[in-house]
């Protein structure tokens, strides 16, 4: 059920404001795949534009094209709901809904989108809690308010609401940076669970974390304000920490970053 | 200075402190003087005591904190009690209105005040109720939120949700243009347009009509306000599970912005329930009972107030004074039912 992720020319807008320039990469399924970066350098941006959350804020635009597997997500008539049904997202910050019990929050995809059955969605909470690793830990609290867990159970909360609706990629944006260590430890276990079924895109500031968890690193960077982000380089995480052909790619990952 | 060296070296963060006892202190001594003050003259009224006690007691703890704490511990304390001030003077109308309005409505507080209407009552005879005005009351305030609170609330989401531009921003200045709009105004336009233009009679719906007019943009700025609070990482959240906009607004901002929509509610309400001025131009206003809202004129709660006030005799006051103080009640115990339903709930949710 993964799918490959082909990304070609994309340049993002703030409405005139380029964010992104001319894009270009390839997401391999079943696998993890990083996107590090300075601060400001579009790589939110570029995961955004993967499941078209980007055009949620008003006067944001992409061109170019993002193919998932054959199909182009920005093609004529494309239904944004459907793409991120099939895309799913982690965000920088826990964000269960307040006014939902754990179990309601796991399965809010689902019973949203029509699932009614009560036994099934029972289940299928079960499985995605499971699938997140949080099971043991909230099985005796899940209709308890998702909003009273720690910051990182309500964080593998919202994995689980991730990927309960069984998506075929999900996207992690910064998932582990409101997190403490231990805490950002279980995600990343998740991560390397996860990477066996669905594909897998996390942006980072944290490169050990980028090294730890990721099969392949895109290294982005931003010539100075105001002027867009664009890739620096891409290749598999073993050679952009050690031996990155780019110049400012070994300046970034060495911390010798202007 | 035999204790003092006894004693370790004093903090330098520890400054100098009035004792605890000098506010009572200085109260006491404010008191004294605005005594003395009013047995020789200047003070010789309640208003002038109170006035002076406060103003020395408030002159002498600035200069006091002053010379002993220093300039930033006498501003705080001269804030301080200003504020304490502003509080109580702000209570004192408030509780004086609820406490003249309980002692002189509770004359008429009885059974038959809520079970007989004023019909063949006239002004000079005892007796006599508000049963037909609590009646229409409760079905013009029902209808009024009926019609004022769904088209309030999509209005709210219209402007958060959806509008950009100049239309939300030409529909947002409408909004507050309505929020200072008399209500004699909105009385008027009923009866201008649906009565004189439209030829219906005069009804407790006409009244109702006009009592919307009036919620209306009170609902839709209290829910504005409650939605704009929701955090756009929870449509964003909902969003990515891929469910549709509508369904998000539904089922997630809404319920979570739901107590701050039932407390704005209930302001617009307890707004109109006590409105006069409209329901006197379009219900006319009877002293018989008339359950029917939408033929013949029907009494309400401030109208029979006011018609009753102005009667000289009485037991005519005395019936204002209890319909006042039923009105009060009434506007009391459906802020109380708002309450509670918040408080469910938020302990629902668990917070």
């Amino acid at each position: 059920m993964a799918k490959r992720i082909e990304i070609e020319s994309l340049s993002c807008f703030y409405g005139n404001f380029k964010a992104v320039e001319d894009v270009t990469l390839s997401v391999e399924p079943k696998s993890v795949t990083a996107f590090i970066g300075p601060s400001g350098c579009g790589k939110s941006t570029v995961l955004r534009a993967l499941n078209r959350m980007h055009e949620v804020t008003p006067g944001a635009h992409v061109t170019g094209r993002v193919l998932l597997d054959q199909d182009d997500i920005y093609g004529p008539g494309v239904d944004p709901v459907q793409v991120r049904r099939t895309i799913g997202m982690v965000f920088q910050r826990p964000n269960p809904f307040p006014t939902m019990s754990v179990l309601d929050n796991v399965v809010a995809g689902l019973r949203l989108n029509g699932m009614k059955t009560k036994s099934t969605l029972a289940e299928e909470a079960e499985r995605a809690l499971r699938g997140a690793g949080l099971w043991d830990e909230v099985k005796d609290r899940l209709h308890r308010p998702g909003a009273g867990l720690s910051g990182g159970q309500q964080q593998r909360v919202c994995i689980a609401r991730a990927i309960a609706v069984q998506p075929q990629v999900l996207l992690m944006d910064e998932p582990c940076s409101a997190l403490d260590p231990i805490s950002t430890l279980a995600i990343e276990d998740l991560i390397a669970q996860l990477r066996d079924q669905y594909t897998i895109v996390i942006v980072t500031h944290n490169m050990q974390q980028a090294s730890r968890v990721s099969e392949r690193t895109g290294f982005f960077n931003i010539s100075g304000v105001g002027q867009p982000g664009k890739l620096i380089e891409m290749d598999s995480t073993h050679k952009i920490f050690s031996n990155p052909t780019e110049k400012r790619t070994e300046d970034y990952v060495t911390g010798r970053f202007g | 200075m035999s204790t003092a060296t006894a004693l370790p070296p004093p903090s330098t963060l520890v400054g100098r402190k009035l004792p605890r006892w000098t506010p009572a202190a200085l109260v006491a001594g404010a008191l004294a003087i605005a005594g003395v003050l009013a047995v020789l003259g200047p003070a010789d009224s309640i208003e002038g005591f109170v006035l002076w006690t406060g103003s020395l007691f408030l002159i002498g703890q600035t200069v006091a904190s002053f010379a002993v704490e220093g300039g930033r511990h006498a501003r705080d304390r001269l804030v301080t009690s200003l504020i304490y001030t502003s509080f109580v003077i702000t209570v004192i109308p408030l509780v004086s209105v609820l406490i003249l309005t309980i002692k002189n409505g509770m004359a008429r507080f009885d059974s038959s005040f809520f079970s007989s209407s004023l019909r063949n009552i006239a002004a000079t005879n005892a007796g006599g109720g508000a049963y037909h005005a609590l009646v229409g009351t409760i079905e013009q305030v029902l209808i009024a939120t009926a019609f004022a609170v769904p088209v309030g609330i999509f209005v709210a989401i219209y402007l958060v949700e959806f509008g950009t531009g100049g239309f939300a921003r030409t529909v947002s200045t409408f909004v507050d243009v309505m929020t200072g709009l008399p209500s004699i105004v909105a009385g008027l336009f009923i009866l201008s347009f649906w009565i004189l233009a439209l030829g219906q009679g005069y009804s407790g719906f006409a009244g109702a009509l006009a009592l919307a007019i009036l919620m209306l943009p009170i609902v839709v700025r209290s829910t504005e306000e409650m939605l704009r609070l929701v955090p756009d990482a929870l449509r964003e959240a909902s969003y990515a599970l891929g469910v549709p906009r509508w369904k998000t607004i539904v089922r997630i901002v809404i319920p979570t912005a739901l107590p701050g929509i039932v407390t704005g509610v209930m302001l617009g309400v307890a707004r109109v329930a006590g409105e006069t001025a409209p329901v006197l131009l379009v219900t006319f206003g009877t002293n018989s009972i008339n359950t029917d809202p939408f033929s013949g004129p029907q009494s309400s709660l401030p109208l029979f107030v006011y018609q009753q006030a102005g009667l000289p005799n009485q037991v005519a006051i005395d019936r204002a004074w209890t319909g006042a103080l039923t009105l009060i009640l009434f506007v009391m115990l459906l802020n109380l039912a708002a309450r509670l339903v918040t408080y469910f709930w938020r302990a629902r949710m668990g917070r």
